[in-house]
């Protein structure tokens, strides 16, 4: 497989110059040192080769010899992916565990997809068939909650010669013999795909639907579409990856992609045990089925962080391309842009701002634009939705990457500090944070729910933005000095806020909200606030609005009415409006 | 002119270049990267070093004790071949060291059948068991609302000035293996305690050498000092050597080990001063780009692993220059560690101790620490409730200082007192204090019960009912 092309000249951290081979090309994977440590060509320069090495360089040594393999750093895809766990190179955690114990190893080379396991391949097509790049082939039970199609790698096509019958394989044996015009070829259930080359489709369509993630701050007030790009920025502590789980078990994808990018490591641990005992509240099967996790922690080489982002985005495409909705998060962006910068200081290039290096933005750009609403190369739809967190050095987003970022993404879920301290969670900041994607999405909600959505989410945010601006003269005279009606908003703010805002993660009832939930909440608030308004006007004072007890009941309802039990939500607003009924009364 | 001697490890005499801690060495044959070297200055006297780039035939070296007395054409540099391990054995507890592994207590060199290389591996996420057992460390403001848990990795930022020594030792002293309300809690998990210090005054050492003797502690503590008058250099090997150890004892001794990093501010500038002399490309504040990845693979050193009962939980401790959190070595740090105790200098003035600034700080493995079975079922609502009051709290006080108090409204008020009550009897305690998990509940719903009922909506109507007292 490997051939020796040159000897390495120059360490420094996972950075190594090599002389040798002029037939190198830029970007190919090769194995360094007598451990064949795996490394990635990332400069040539007349016979000398600057490579990026994923794994710990201690102990080399000038002299050390290095292969080349004549391929691009590439995933392997193919059934058997989902419920797994990678590092950022794609090989296999719990084999890794296997082999070389809990501490991982050095020079460990393992196949990311196991090859013993037999899986059950029923065809969709027959001899003789043309078919195109991602034509299905026919189907596999991935998973009870996923049908994996396997589909003709997307630079093939000609006409089937053979097709194997219904039955089990691994995914090394033949399943179909493809006729094209370079002679004829076998096909597998395996493929290998280059990382950093995105996989084709038909065409971009619009994103038209939201990605619904039971959260109510993202839903109603700032929704991501499937096929969108999200950044969640927040300071630490401030709740980022909270909330990228939340998405990564609730969002209404079929597929999701975990990419813990220079995090913790108790964080993957707590994926890991977690998932498997959750319930997807759609397929009703564990969370697990539907998940892949790549995982690069902090203190794993900080070369492999660079490119376990490319090994998520490839699955998730891989899994576009059969026609499913494919969340990813990247958690976080920050970590490996930071990888970037330290790959760069390491080469001596020239930093641009905060030493980073001046294609910072270009590199995120192209992370980014891998997501899409798209028709497949066989006509059907799919979709990459990339939620990214970014971690901003003393919470500050003046800074570089959330400040690139931004350029590319257009939904901003900016999380903020001083929430998290009064454990408001999620600590979305409903001022700062916005979504590009509102107008797209409010045909959707018509549909869905029958409500005006859009009309709905406008009255809260202008109430939640009138009291920031009341809050700042409370701030200087307290709020006796403030009319009634003013009092009014900040009553009703504190509902929105406390009321339907805020989701605790770890409630049973409330870490999900489904869409129906949410618009009903929403208008009940409305509601009240409606009819207070009315009865304020006719001289009824804010303490009697306040001293109401559906009050208490609004307050609660996110928890007390049970998701199958929205019926309830009815009794509410009838309370609701009896009690206020009441006060109308006294002041008619 | 450097010349070439082969004499067991490879040795040059002669270096090309001197520049504060480091050393070039022209003309070394084959030269692992990260390998030890000894430097022999013109009087023989020796001191280590690590290499940190190497090319076909030069070799760049950081050396410990600093380059005093090197010249260009006495030293002699001699390649070991490997990395910088040292021996680890249960013997080291009750023992201390320089911030290099070497006794300085006057007693005989450990004697080991292990020898591990001070980076470590890390830990494969698979192998790793999430961390689920809460420590009682007998301090309210953490059992209560920022709970440690074994296995986690929880920094205090302090400031100078502020009581972190007290603090730390307090925890070392109290820390026991919690046990729900109502049980006693198991005596078994004696913690064994690991201690370096970073650039540290030789006060603070003392300090603490006098503390884990005071509570009997001292036969199973290992100190590693490096001391403010020590070379900086070293500073980037102690906390790496005292881990080493750590993991030994936790991972292949099953012991329970309490790691305390002291300071790692002064770590961080010794990591500065070095990237600096290399001319490499600063990021924020001078500190290089891979200051991340480089405290990264100090503090992901910590957690519990399937084959092992023993269990490594670290309490680093740093001063915020300029009482700055977002100063860069806080600021990473936050991000890679499991939350974060912050020292406020408000509280200090005011008298109260320990001056935990409780909005601030943050447990982030305290949600699976806590709850029935573990502490109290109500322990999570009740600990939200305190945060969102006392939040509530910062605001009123805001308020009242523009308008006064006597305009604040009546439940205002009630918030006024519940804040003065909350620091001045839940914050607030003794220094050798040693509070149940249960006091420390108890106190938290005594306190709530300040407020009226209606404002406490993070906990549930039936909570209420069991536990407000008007």
């Amino acid at each position: 497989m490997s051939w020796q092309i040159g000897t390495v000249t120059w360490i420094n951290g996972p950075v190594v110059r090599a002389r040798g081979s002029r037939q190198v090309s830029m970007l190919e994977v090769v194995e360094v040192g007598d451990e064949h440590l795996v490394g990635e060509v990332i400069g040539l320069e007349g016979d000398i080769i600057t490579i990026q090495v994923y794994e710990e360089t201690s102990g080399m040594r000038p002299g050390a010899p290095v292969y080349g393999t004549g391929m691009p750093l590439s995933v392997e895809l193919g059934p058997g992916l989902l419920r797994s766990i990678f590092d950022g190179i794609q090989r296999p955690l719990p084999v890794l565990e296997m082999r070389s114990g809990s501490f991982i190893g050095r020079g460990v080379h393992l196949t990311p997809l196991y090859r013993k396991d037999r899986w059950q391949f029923t065809p969709r097509v027959k001899a003789g068939d043309y078919v195109t790049g991602g034509s299905i082939l026919g189907t596999v039970p991935e998973t009870p909650a996923l049908e994996h199609r396997v589909l003709v790698p997307p630079d093939l096509e000609g006409t089937l010669t053979w097709v194997a019958p219904a039955g089990e394989y691994t995914i090394d044996e033949p399943i179909a013999r493809l006729r094209t015009e370079n002679g004829e070829q076998e096909l597998t259930m395996l493929q290998r795909w280059p990382v950093r080359r995105p996989r084709p489709y038909r065409s971009r369509l619009a994103p038209a639907e939201p990605l619904i993630t039971g959260q109510r701050v993202l839903d109603t007030f700032f929704p991501l579409a499937k096929g969108g790009a999200a950044a969640i920025p927040g300071g630490f502590g401030a709740g980022k990856t909270v909330a990228q789980h939340q998405i990564a078990k609730w969002a209404d994808a079929q597929v999701v992609v975990y990419i813990g990018c220079g995090e913790r490591g108790n964080e993957m641990t707590e994926v890991l045990q977690e998932f498997p005992e959750l319930v997807d509240p759609r397929s009703g099967r564990p969370l697990m089925e539907r998940t892949v996790l790549i995982a690069n922690t902090s203190n794993m080489p900080v070369a492999a962080r660079e490119a376990s982002i490319y090994t998520g985005i490839t699955i998730a495409e891989y899994y576009r391309d059969m026609g499913y909705h494919v969340a990813l998060m990247a958690d976080s962006t920050s970590r490996w842009a930071e990888a970037l910068r330290e790959i760069s200081g390491r080469l001596e290039e020239m930093p641009a701002e905060e030493g980073y290096p001046a294609y910072l933005a270009a590199r995120l750009a192209e992370f980014y634009e891998r997501a899409g609403y798209v028709e497949t190369l066989n006509g059907e739809r799919g979709s990459v939705s990339i939620i990214g967190a970014v971690s901003p050095p003393g919470g500050d987003f003046s800074e570089p990457v959330t400040q690139h970022t931004k350029r590319f993404i257009r939904c901003f879920w900016a999380l903020d500090k001083a929430l998290a301290s009064a454990r408001h969670f999620p600590s979305v900041n409903w001022l700062e944070s916005y979504s590009e994607y509102v107008d797209d999405m409010a045909d959707w909600w018509r549909e869905q729910v029958e409500r005006d959505w859009q009309t709905m989410r406008g009255q809260a945010m202008t109430i939640l933005t009138e009291e920031s601006r009341l809050e700042r003269i409370v701030k200087l005279v307290g709020p006796d000095a403030l009319p009634d009606e003013q009092r009014l908003i900040l009553e009703t703010a504190r509902l929105l806020r406390e009321g339907f805002l805020q989701q605790s993660a770890l409630d049973e009832v409330d870490a999900y909200s489904p869409v129906q939930k949410q618009i009903r909440m929403l208008d009940l608030i409305l509601h009240f606030h409606q009819r207070a308004q009315r009865i304020i006007k006719r001289g009824a004072l804010i303490v009697m609005i306040h001293d109401l007890p559906v009050v208490n009941k609004l307050m609660r309802m996110k928890t007390l009415v049970a998701n199958d039990q929205l019926e309830k939500l009815d009794d509410i607003r009838r309370e609701l409006d009896e009690q206020m009924d009441q006060l109308e009364a006294e002041y008619r | 002119m450097s010349e070439f001697i082969d004499r067991g490890g490879q040795e040059v005499i002669g270096v090309a270049r001197v520049e504060g801690p480091i050393v070039v060495v022209d003309g070394a044959g084959s030269v692992g990267y990260d390998e030890v070297v000894e430097v022999f200055d013109s009087r023989g006297r020796v001191r280590r070093g690590r290499v940190l780039e190497v090319g076909e035939d030069v070799a760049v070296v950081e050396v410990f004790a600093g380059t005093t007395g090197l010249s260009i054409d006495d030293t002699r540099v001699r390649f070991l071949g490997q990395p910088l391990r040292i021996p680890v054995t249960e013997e080291m507890l009750g023992r201390i060291f320089d911030g290099m592994g070497t006794p300085i207590d006057g007693g005989p060199e450990p004697l080991a059948d292990h020898y591990a290389d001070i980076n470590g591996q890390p830990i494969n996420p698979t192998a790793r068991v999430y961390p689920r057992d809460y420590i009682q460390t007998g301090i309210s403001a953490i059992d209560g609302m920022n709970t440690l848990v074994m296995g986690q990795k929880l920094p205090i930022f302090s400031g100078s000035g502020l009581p972190h020594d007290q603090l730390a030792a307090q925890i070392v002293r109290q820390a026991t293996l919690g046990a729900p309300v109502g049980e006693t809690p198991t005596q078994a998990a004696e913690f064994v305690i690991v201690f370096a210090a970073m650039g540290v005054k030789h006060d603070v050492a003392a300090y603490f050498r006098d503390s884990f003797a005071e509570s009997g502690a001292l036969t199973r503590v290992a100190m590693f000092l490096n001391l403010a008058d020590d070379p900086p250099v070293e500073r980037l090997v102690t906390p790496r050597v005292a881990l080493t150890l750590a993991e030994y004892l936790a991972f292949e001794r099953q012991m329970h080990v309490l790691v305390i990093l002291t300071d790692m501010t002064n770590y961080c500038e010794a990591l500065r001063q070095i990237s600096n002399i290399r001319g490499e490309v600063p990021s924020r504040k001078g500190y290089p780009g891979y200051l991340y990845s480089d405290l990264a693979s100090i503090y992901e050193r910590t957690g519990r692993i399937k084959t092992s009962k023993g269990s490594i939980t670290q309490l680093p401790i740093l001063t915020m220059p300029n009482d700055d959190i977002t100063h860069p070595v806080p600021d990473l740090t936050g991000y890679i560690t499991e939350g974060q105790i912050v020292l406020s200098r408000d509280l200090a003035y005011q008298g109260i101790y320990p001056p935990i600034a409780v909005l601030p700080s943050l447990s982030r493995l305290m949600k699976d620490g806590i709850g029935e079975g573990r502490t109290r079922a109500d322990h999570s609502h009740l600990s939200a409730q305190l945060y969102a009051s006392y939040a509530h709290v910062q605001d009123v006080r805001a308020l009242a200082s523009v308008i006064g108090e006597e305009e604040l409204s009546t439940v205002d008020r009630q918030y006024l007192e519940f804040g003065r009550a909350f620091e001045q009897e839940f914050v607030n305690q003794g220094p050798t204090e040693n509070r149940t998990i249960e006091e420390t509940l108890n106190i938290g719903w005594r306190l709530l019960s300040i407020l009226p009922p209606e404002e406490l909506t993070r906990v549930s109507p039936d909570e209420i009912q069991q536990y407000y007292r008007k």
